[in-house]
């Protein structure tokens, strides 16, 4: 190999991923017939406003007793776009996560998201609204700008249903991490 | 000047660079939040999808006979921030034809689709952290970002490995490409030195004879820094 050692860069994921890493269904972490089954949906919209139809949103969770990566729960899943932007997920609410130094972590999910134009991934976080961990949580606390903030959760919409709007840039831009 | 993110810093590329258009609606905007690395770099997916078979690394025999073009062999290990080999961690690939054409339904580029290449294939790393795909050198081909503009020929690359912050997806270039410096998406990486990280190195070793030419092409990842990145040679 040439170059000196560092990190291999990121390149965009072009237009035409979709036949190589969607061709399996991972938007079910979970049968929808699971009792417990919950639907996280939204749309990733760009700095116009319009809907990003050519995106694939990640997500990575611990399940509902904080644990990543069980046997019975693996916690990732994939999902394209439409071309509304949408993309869902059926899976479980995740259960408050240790965190660093014996700090508890509100229950959440990890999103990543990647499409054309995007010449890395980008991250966030999708927080649940009513959670009593909420309040603790370090990273939300790390957040002063309350707008920003309230980027993260997603809208309880009843029976289950959770909406999670990511928008890429402009007002409303979701809190993006720099990992 | 916007504040260099720590991807920048570690010879990622920033996420607007005007000259790729897509990336000026596409691009977020001011400072990002810190999360802390104790957050980030924890256990990551290191494969995210069911079974995976051995032909699934074979991109030349998914259809009843051979596709056109070179025939080519690209392997190389993907290591972690560390050093250390990532073992079983998924790697998937896809790309365009020999006369770069996607099989995709919305590549519009009138060059000819091969009934024998399909373009996509998946493989876990062993133990030594090494992958192996066979496939055909795939084209370059135009694409609307400017007047008269071309892709390199490359093989998009999508990794895991064992942490959060290991996950990448990337492309895969070859050496010598005279297109390099038109190309908006490979100058996107902004120092040189990480530029090179994304050129495959022709390989007489991996070369079959009367076979395949070989192109080596190893992957590091973020994450699990703990080890020195580069033991001192002796």
């Amino acid at each position: 190999m040439s170059g000196e050692p560092g990190p291999t860069p990121s390149q965009t994921i072009g237009p035409f991923f979709h036949d190589a890493l969607l061709d399996t269904d991972l938007t079910e972490l979970v049968s929808p017939d699971h009792p417990e089954a919950i639907r996280i949906a939204g749309a990733v919209y760009d700095g116009a406003g319009e809907p990003v139809p050519d995106a694939m949103v990640e997500i990575w969770q611990a399940d509902a007793a904080g644990r990543y990566g069980s046997e019975e729960f693996s916690g990732f899943g994939r999902s394209g776009t439409d071309e509304h932007g949408r993309f869902s997920f059926t899976t479980l609410k995740p259960g408050p996560a240790q965190g660093p130094d014996g700090t508890l972590q509100a229950p959440h999910a990890n999103v990543t998201v990647f499409a054309r134009g995007l010449l890395r991934r980008v991250i966030t976080r999708v927080y649940f609204p009513g959670e009593e961990a909420n309040a603790e949580d370090p990273l939300l606390a790390s957040i002063e700008d309350r707008a920003l903030r309230e980027t993260l959760f997603a809208r309880d919409e009843g029976d289950g249903s959770y909406r999670f709007e990511v928008r890429l840039q402009g007002e409303g831009q979701t809190a993006f991490f720099d990992v | 000047m916007a504040h260099q993110t720590a991807g920048e810093a570690a010879g990622h590329p920033p996420y607007l660079y005007p000259d790729y258009e897509g990336t000026r609606l596409r691009a977020p905007e001011g400072t990002l939040v810190i999360l802390p690395r104790a957050l980030s770099d924890v256990a990551g997916p290191a494969h995210g999808r069911g079974p995976v078979w051995e032909a699934d690394a074979d991109l030349t025999r998914q259809h009843e006979g051979e596709p056109l073009g070179e025939r080519i062999i690209i392997t190389g290990r993907v290591l972690d921030g560390g050093g250390r080999p990532v073992r079983g961690g998924l790697v998937e690939v896809w790309q365009a034809n020999a006369a770069g054409r996607y099989t995709h339904q919305r590549d519009q580029h009138p060059a000819p689709l091969d009934p024998n290449f399909s373009g996509a294939g998946r493989c876990l790393t062993d133990d030594e952290g090494r992958y192996r795909f066979v496939t055909v050198k795939p084209g370059a081909y135009p694409w609307k970002n400017h007047d008269n503009a071309w892709r390199p020929a490359h093989v998009h690359f999508s990794v895991f490995g064992s942490s959060f912050r290991s996950r990448l997806i990337t492309q895969m270039y070859f050496p010598g490409d005279p297109l390099f410096e038109h190309d908006p998406i490979f100058q996107s990486v902004r120092d040189p030195r990480a530029r090179q990280r994304l050129i495959s190195a022709f390989d007489l070793e991996t070369t079959e004879p009367e076979w395949a030419l070989g192109y080596r092409f190893d992957i590091v990842l973020e994450g699990s820094e703990a080890t020195p990145f580069e033991r001192p040679h002796a």
